[in-house]
């Protein structure tokens, strides 16, 4: 197929899963999920803008973010209370802008370095802005946070926006073009310069241009993005608190974007789904879910760089290139035993959660099904025991995989360039 | 007088705490070229082991106890995580300490629940040294001042008059030559982190019970040490030291002046409004601002002097 129908097919496949989705999944937890996922995939793709296009690791992009949405409660608020003329769905607009304003002060002390000292200079900033809220009540609310209410002003065709359904139609609608639009950006000759300067700076200086420069461009264009997303944020829970701008979702940012992938354009997408899902439903499923994550995202930065998206891609790669067929086996070898090291390194993390939680009142759970006493040795050494075997069977299938993989990726780098990976 | 005696031994006692967490990290930072994200979380361990070993054994020995098992910990963490990551580069290095943050601080709540816990000072080590214009000075403090300065001493002796230190110096400038010359650089630098570590871990452990002990504690402190280390100017020691004191002292001072900058309106007999004594930034108290001071400091630092007080090299 050619390059432009198999985009075509592919966006035309994105715009088709934002509109069936809710229909498919018609539960009310289902669709705040969505919802919220559509917001988290602008702010993801806004922040790989930075991290990935070109090369900033940023501490402090809840700033824009939660900015941005601070500025939407209160352009919605004026527009509730003194009529300001200004129709509901363009109110993540404002916010985009109050992000971009924000960003085009802060970017100009940020972006003046790159690597390490931008990074710790976004932290910085991010700190300041975050040490403030508390001493400016009436722009960020005091420790209650700004409430709103997205109802304002007359329906327009019918649409008040209230029910949750309409609410995602606008964020789907929203998800959609940022996302068109950004991707646009990476191919314009800016896009391009930005990735220049992220892999060699020095070189586009003596081309011409100045790196700073696309860098403050491009933390603006980010700071634009990112305060969408912060506005449709404010919409969709019609609160905005303090924490908005805390260190704390500046950093799961960093961690969902990288867990997804930072190298291809489509792995802040899957991050962002992700971030969804393990706040949504795995923070219901068990309390050790931030373990859990943490632990995820450091095997991702010691065993894939290029997260999940590259681990798709190469492994997409291998069937296209039809060699898929030989890493079947050592590849369900690694299925089988990775189930058997979970279900016993979970089992731990699990009992002693319950121990520490629980044990006075209840000494037994189920986990997977299976009945655990915290009261019982043995099911500590069962646990302990599986988790061991499990992850020697592990490292034992880990490894076979891997020597394996390395063949088929030297054979398809010698039949032609392209070819990379992850593991 | 009273009160600025007791501010600045205050200040000058959580500014040598402070020196004692950036010491390490500006050891690990200036030898591997690492910014440990994840230094006030060894800060953190070493006051929960503390507060464990001195529950069963007694707090000399947990004085010595914890900051070892702390850097067995590190040393472990740079061996087979860190050296793995190297080859991806800095950013994966600092992402990975990021990482393990996260993690630590799930574990420390996993072991020891969310809510502080009851980790004292010694029975020996309480009441006060000294009485200064009618105000008590803990013996607490002064013990932390001690052991910090101590530390400071040990640490100077080591890296400038002994053979492991000029290898160390060495290692900092010129590691190929130094791996020429027969020495393990890479075992150096597990030696540095866990080191750096070990000191962070001390810090826990005298400073865990002069504050609280609390999964919090970790962060709390984890971005000052940062700023210190960013302003000091990094990789050095003497530059970590002064900017530990500046920030330890100005934050003391801050967090105890009530004044705003209407009463400086008032000193100069500017007449103050209704209006603008209801201004949400002229009603602002120099209280209220001291949290925001390190980290403007850190920014003006990074704008107009990017090597920090006594730094050699661009940060």
């Amino acid at each position: 197929m050619p390059a432009r129908g198999r985009q075509a097919v592919l966006w035309g496949g994105f715009a088709f899963v934002l509109i069936v989705a809710p229909l498919v999944f018609q539960s009310g937890l289902a669709l705040t999920a969505l919802s919220q996922m559509g917001y988290m995939i602008i702010i993801c793709l806004s922040y790989n803008l930075l991290l990935g296009q070109g090369g900033m690791l940023s501490f402090g992009h809840a700033v824009y973010t939660g900015l941005g949405a601070f500025c939407a409660v209160h352009a919605l608020n004026h527009a509730g209370a003194e009529g300001l003329p200004l129709p509901v769905s363009l109110v993540p607009l404002v916010g985009g802008l109050g992000g971009a304003a924000v960003a085009a002060v802060l970017g100009w002390v940020s972006t003046r370095k790159a690597h390490v000292p931008f990074a710790m200079i976004t932290m910085g900033v991010g700190e300041l802005v975050f040490a403030m809220t508390p001493m400016f009540p009436g722009l960020f609310g005091g420790e209650g946070g700004i409430s709103t209410n997205r109802v304002v002003g007359e329906p327009v065709f019918g649409i008040t926006f209230g029910p949750q359904i309409q609410l995602y139609y606008l964020i789907a609608t929203y998800c959609f073009a940022c996302t068109a639009l950004i991707f646009l950006f990476t191919a314009t000759p800016l896009g391009r310069m930005l990735n220049a300067v992220r892999d060699n700076p020095e070189r586009v200086a003596f081309v011409g241009c100045d790196p700073q420069t696309v860098r403050y461009i491009a933390f603006v264009i980010a700071g634009f993005f990112a305060g969408i997303g912060g506005g449709l944020f404010a919409l969709n829970f019609e609160l905005v608190q303090g924490s908005a701008v805390g260190g704390l979702t500046s950093a799961s940012y960093l961690l969902y974007t990288y867990i997804g992938g930072t190298l291809l354009f489509f792995g802040p997408i899957i991050g962002a789904i992700l971030s969804v899902l393990v706040g949504v439903l795995l923070s219901e499923f068990t309390k050790a879910w931030a373990l859990y994550l943490g632990l995820a995202f450091m095997l991702i930065v010691m065993f894939a760089p290029g997260g999940l998206s590259a681990i798709l891609m190469a492994n997409l790669r291998v069937a296209a290139s039809g060699k898929f067929c030989r890493l079947v086996k050592p590849g369900s070898a690694l299925l089988a035993a990775t189930p058997v090291w979970l279900a016993g390194v979970t089992s731990l993390v699990e009992m002693t959660y319950h121990r520490q939680i629980h044990a006075p009142l209840n000494p037994t759970f189920r986990h997977f099904g299976v009945l655990l006493d915290v009261s019982d040795g043995a099911d500590w050494a069962g646990a302990a025991a599986l988790a061991i075997v499990g992850g020697v069977l592990f490292e034992c299938a880990r490894r076979g995989f891997v020597r394996h993989w390395r063949m088929v990726q030297e054979e398809m780098h010698a039949l032609g360039p392209g070819a990379g990976g992850a593991s | 007088m009273a009160f600025f005696a007791l501010s600045l031994l205050n200040g000058i006692s959580y500014g040598l705490l402070l020196f004692m967490l950036s010491a390490g990290l500006t050891l690990i930072m200036s030898m591997m070229g690492v910014l440990n994200f994840a230094h006030a979380s060894f800060y953190m361990l070493g006051a929960y082991l503390a507060y464990q070993v001195s529950a069963w054994i007694g707090f000399w020995p947990a004085l010595l106890i914890s900051p070892l098992v702390a850097a067995l910990l590190g040393a472990v963490f740079e061996r087979w995580v860190l050296r793995r990551v190297h080859r991806h580069g800095h950013a994966s290095e600092l992402l990975v300490t990021v990482g393990l943050s996260f993690v630590m601080l799930e574990v420390v709540q996993l072991v020891w629940g969310r809510a502080p816990v009851g980790y004292r000072i010694p029975a020996e080590l309480e009441g006060p040294l000294f009485t200064l214009f009618g105000s008590p000075f803990p013996l607490y403090r002064a013990f932390m001042m001690g052991v910090s300065i101590l530390m400071l001493l040990a640490i100077w002796l080591l890296v400038s008059r002994t053979r492991i230190g000029l290898v160390i110096q060495a290692a900092l400038t010129h590691p190929d030559m130094v791996q020429a010359l027969g020495h393990d650089v890479p075992r150096v630098s597990m030696g540095v982190f866990g080191g750096g570590v070990a000191l962070a871990a001390l810090a826990g452990v005298v400073g865990g019970n002069a504050y609280t002990t609390e999964p919090g504690m970790a962060f709390s402190v984890g971005n000052i040490v940062f700023v210190v280390v960013v302003v000091g100017g990094m990789g050095s020691l003497g530059g970590a030291f002064v900017a530990s004191l500046l920030i330890g002292v100005v934050t003391t001072f801050a967090v105890s002046l009530d004044q705003s900058l209407l009463h400086l309106l008032q000193a100069v007999d500017v007449p103050v409004t209704d209006a603008m004594a209801n201004h949400a930034l002229l009603a602002l108290k120099i209280s209220q601002v001291a949290p925001l001071l390190p980290y403007l400091l850190l920014v003006s630092v990074l704008i107009f002097r990017p090597k920090g007080l006594m730094g050699t090299r661009e940060t």
